[in-house]
């Protein structure tokens, strides 16, 4: 962390660290052999384990330990080769046993770090610990009135609990660093990271105090706020009420709250005084997780290229700006199909020029085209009728010249709401690009005789109505003609 | 004889190979008697409806093929807080009305698959806490050989089934001393193996970190062979140790009395002790020396803090485990509750007995923020202490003799208005728990007014066959009398069976 990007807020500096509960991609549960899936009727992923029936024993998912560590190595962690379980009491009727398996005392990973990137600039934010635990079910109080009911599938859903140190500043690197976490893990194929279906979930620890000051000021503790955005605005109003309430000279009380999304504020939820005590104690049905130095070696091995590395890759091999980068690579998925097509492309071209050419078009269409659709209308676009072999169909076109680019980006648009092969699409509207010498004169010189006055001032040295004659030439071509060919002879016919 | 049939599993394999009886036959001896006699002595909460049917089906299996085990037709009695599917668990609590077990446990499982037959399930203290039965729910279970007396407890519906008669081998659960307290207060032998050998797997949990399950029997080889049949690792229970259950008979084989060196810790013979207990036990000492058997003074100097450390591990663990019975998913619940809040408490209050809610509140105490180290912390401190103390005697000996229990069996009501001396009855086994040990009470005969005396053997871990051929020397020299419940066997079964 550098004191120089410290962010201030007003005459406060604000002191952020974030916990993370994120679902990891295992088949089964934590426990038991149940099945980890998100959407299935209610209560028909449980089994008497973890339904919490009398004479269950939990058995620990290996799957779910390699998960844990991978994460941990990509983010730098340290392997513990001895971690615990412990169990944390609480009653509530979606926690079938009673208690929560948590590891509490030695967690499965410490220490490690992320390096987020905001207007601010570039810091790094140290991760405390990672560690494994159950998720617990879900009350559900929809339906009969005056009636709760329990959908226990998700109970024992193995979650691995990741905690930053508080090294946050600011809303903007809150939601960087969440950003940034969930792509790693996505990347690593630990978590999917969705966050509507809760399979990653934030709860955000905040206080203020004076820039130089070395001691926390009192700490809130903001509970399940699960999109992003909220995180920004929970973090915007909670730094807000605080600042109010210290400058009118009032304490902050140590308590967990709840962001309400509607009001978009936060509300106290429990304070101090009434905080659980958890009652943690060694988990005595699970001997301690003793892990073999080959296993942390395979995991090692096994790690992908993080999303770091990538952004560095795509900046010194490609060229790539790094925001272009950082965008590509935001979207494990996009950053995939991009990297397919420019492999296309690069083995049917040989020049040097060429490739530098038709990755600049390729790169813009990526990230306006493709990244518009992906957003507009999900994965699926990047496979079927507008995956990645036929839209490097459809650039070819371009390159050829027959097609411009400006067609093939409104071909592919519509290619993906008709679910149609572009190529295909491209036929079915007669759409070629007007190359040819004589045809696009007889345009210029149709569209130079219609504006008289305009050609006179250009002439008369007003260049920058250039890009006027060439707008009007397109225009008169249904945007068919080849603009670079267009640029040429209406250079040569102004001359003259 | 005890019973008209046999008087060990290997006889009983034999004669049933023999054809001298068949197993419907030896099934229908047991269910009825324990038909007549469990109105007078409460040992069982549940007979199993479909006993006589899985006996047929074995008798017509043995017919075409043989038998593959000893155990095909042997009858069985098993603690009511072992799960078997489709069978009631009661745990003797009111909390668990209701609930059908969807699993069977791993040790009845095991055999089950050998072809053992449950009879029946048997009487407990509420959730095994407990030290004479007198905490269920459904009444306390008689001592077969006064029933004026406790069977001990928890396990004495299990311990009381094979002293009566009503089966020849019976499962019970041993956290404190619930097996070795009860088989030496119904005068039979019981054994609770080395932590780890035996999955916990669909026993309900008291104290999962000392909870071992073990078997009641007259004969030490059939005790052995339960053991050998229920051992070794189960991909269930993840506290279970990958050893080979055979080696136990392999020990059993190969020991032998001479030169055996048996150690004599003072401070379990001293204060406190029945002096009637402690005549039997002197005797024992002479004749195992006459046997050849060498004894080694050895002391255990942190035992004494045993029953602290117990009475907060144990009601630590049991705080938690007891935390699932809540309302929510099974068993009881108390009607239209007020709201959350007092589902939980009424359903509690209401679904619990008195002694499992006194210790759910101690070891809720001894785990809160602020005590957890001065209780919890400190004694998991004190118990590494005491199990230090057992494995430096064992460098001096091979095992370690006390009394099992401080007095005889005790008269109904004696002891339940004042916990603390209840708790004492457990000072001697307690230990063995909490150092993880295998330790079994084998009977050494009656007292001055007739009731059973337990030695109590402790062995270092894994050292059961040993335990057990020294149990099969006393047994021998120690032949016990059968109590008056044996006078007679029910209608149409006489001595030697039916012809």
């Amino acid at each position: 962390m550098t004191e120089s990007s410290v962010s201030l807020w007003g005459q406060w500096e604000v002191v952020v660290g974030l916990e993370v509960h994120t679902q990891l991609l295992t088949k089964s549960k934590l426990f038991c052999r149940c099945e980890n899936r998100f959407g299935a009727p209610p209560n028909t992923l449980v089994c008497p384990v973890c339904l919490g029936h009398p004479g269950t024993l939990p058995v620990l998912n290996g799957e779910a330990v390699r998960l844990g560590v991978r994460a941990g190595l990509a983010a730098g962690c340290r392997v513990s080769p001895v971690s615990t379980f412990e169990r944390k009491h609480y009653f509530y009727p979606d926690l079938p046993k009673g208690y929560q398996i948590s590891q509490y005392a030695q967690p499965l990973l410490t220490g490690g770090a992320l390096r987020i990137r905001t207007e601010a600039g570039e810091r790094m934010i140290r991760i405390h610990r990672m560690h494994l635990e159950e998720d617990a079910g879900k009350n559900l109080h929809a339906g009969i009135p005056d009636r709760s009911h329990v959908d226990l599938n998700r109970a024992g859903v193995p979650l691995l609990e990741i905690v930053s140190e508080p090294d946050i500043r600011s809303p903007d690197e809150a939601v960087d660093y969440l950003k940034r976490l969930r792509q790693l893990l996505r990347a690593t194929k630990v978590s999917d990271g969705n966050m509507e279906e809760g399979s990653f979930r934030c709860d955000i620890n905040l206080s203020i105090r004076r820039p130089g000051t070395s001691v926390f000021g009192t700490r809130v503790e903001i509970k399940n706020v699960n999109s992003f955005r909220f995180v920004h605005k929970a973090m915007v109003y909670e730094i807000e009420r605080q600042i109010e309430a210290v400058e009118s000279g009032e304490k902050i009380l140590q308590e967990t709250r709840l962001f309400d999304p509607v009001s978009g504020r936060t509300k106290p939820m429990r304070s101090k005084e009434e905080a659980l005590d958890y009652r943690y104690f060694p988990e005595p049905d699970l001997p301690h997780l003793v892990l073999s130095p080959s296993l942390i070696e395979e995991e090692r091995l096994s790690l992908p290229e993080l999303p770091e590395q990538r952004v560095e890759r795509f900046c010194a091999e490609i060229g790539l700006s790094r925001s272009d980068a950082e965008i590509l690579v935001a979207e494990e998925s996009l950053a995939r199909y991009f990297e397919e097509g420019l492999e296309r492309f690069r083995s049917a071209i040989a020049d040097e020029e060429g490739l530098r050419k038709v990755r600049e078009r390729w790169t813009s269409f990526v990230l306006s085209e493709v990244l518009r659709e992906l957003n507009r209308r999900g994965e699926e676009v990047l496979s079927g009728p507008t995956g990645v072999t036929h839209a490097v169909d459809l650039l070819e076109r371009v390159l050829g010249g027959s097609l411009s680019f400006s067609q093939a980006k409104e071909v592919y648009s519509r290619a993906a709401e008709e679910k149609k092969i572009p190529v295909s699409l491209v036929e079915e509207l007669g759409l070629v690009q007007v190359s040819g010498e004589g045809e696009l004169s007889a345009l210029v010189e149709a569209v130079l005789a219609e504006n008289t006055e305009e050609v006179a001032a250009y002439r008369g040295g007003k260049d920058r109505l250039f890009g006027f004659f060439v707008g009007a030439v397109m225009k008169k071509s249904r945007g068919k003609a080849n603009p670079e060919k267009v640029n040429e002879i209406l250079r040569n016919k102004l001359k003259g | 004889m005890r019973n008209p049939f046999f008087t060990s599993l290997s006889d009983f394999a034999k004669g049933r190979d023999d054809k001298r009886f068949s197993i419907e036959e030896v099934t229908r001896y047991f269910l009825s008697r324990t038909e007549s006699l469990n109105a007078s002595l409460n040992v069982c909460l549940s007979t199993n409806p479909n006993a006589i049917n899985r006996a047929r089906q074995l008798d017509a299996r043995l017919a075409r093929n043989g038998a593959k085990s000893p155990f095909t037709g042997y009858p069985v009695m098993v603690k009511d807080n072992f799960e078997m599917e489709g069978f009631p668990t009661t745990c003797a609590s009111k909390i668990l009305s209701g609930y059908v077990s969807r699993r069977t446990a791993t040790s009845v499982a095991r055999l089950l698959s050998l072809g053992a037959i449950v009879l029946g399930k048997t009487n407990l203290d509420e959730f095994a806490m407990g030290s004479s039965t007198e905490n269920s729910a459904f009444g306390p279970t008689k001592n077969p050989w006064n029933p004026a007396r406790v069977p001990g407890g928890s396990s004495g519906g299990s311990a009381a089934a094979v002293a009566a008669g009503l089966a020849p081998l019976s499962l019970g659960s041993d956290t404190g001393g619930s097996i070795r307290q009860p088989a030496a207060f119904c005068g039979v032998l019981g054994i609770k193996p080395t932590y780890g050998r035996i999955s916990r797997s669909g026993l309900v949990a008291f104290s999962s970190s000392l909870d071992q399950i073990g078997p009641f029997a007259v004969q030490a080889s059939d005790a052995l062979e339960a053991l050998v049949a229920m051992g070794g690792r189960d991909p269930l229970d993840m506290t279970t140790v990958d050893r080979d259950p055979a080696e136990m008979r392999r020990d059993f084989e190969i020991t032998e009395i001479p030169g055996l060196r048996i150690g004599i810790p003072a401070e379990m013979f001293g204060e406190g002790l029945d002096s009637s207990i402690r005549d039997r036990l002197g005797e024992l000492r002479d004749s195992l020396a006459g046997s050849g058997s060498r004894e080694v003074a050895v002391t255990l100097p942190h035992s004494r803090f045993g029953i602290n450390v117990y009475y907060l591990l144990a009601t630590s663990e049991a705080s938690s485990n007891l935390s699932r019975f809540d309302g929510v998913r099974y068993g009881f619940r108390v009607k239209e509750p007020a709201d959350l809040r007092a589902m939980y408490e009424e359903t509690r209050d209401r679904g619990f007995g008195d002694e499992v809610k006194r210790r759910i509140l101690l070891g809720t105490f001894a785990l809160s923020a602020g005590y957890q180290e001065a209780f919890y912390r400190k004694a998991r401190k004190v118990q590494a202490l005491i199990r230090g103390d057992f494995l430096k005697a064992f460098e001096h000996c091979d095992m370690i003799l006390t009394p099992t229990s401080p007095s005889p069996p005790f008269a109904f009501g004696e002891k339940t208005g004042d916990p603390l001396s209840m708790y004492l009855s457990d000072v001697y086994t307690i230990t063995a728990n909490l150092a993880g040990l295998p330790a079994l009470s084998v009977p050494v005969g009656l007292d001055s007014q007739g009731l059973p005396v337990g030695a109590h053997l402790i062995g270092p871990p894994w050292s059961e066959g040993r335990l057990l051929k020294v149990a099969d020397k006393i047994s021998s020299l120690y032949p016990m009398p059968l109590p008056e419940v044996h006078a007679g066997h029910p209608a149409g079964f006489r001595e030697g069976g039916l012809k």
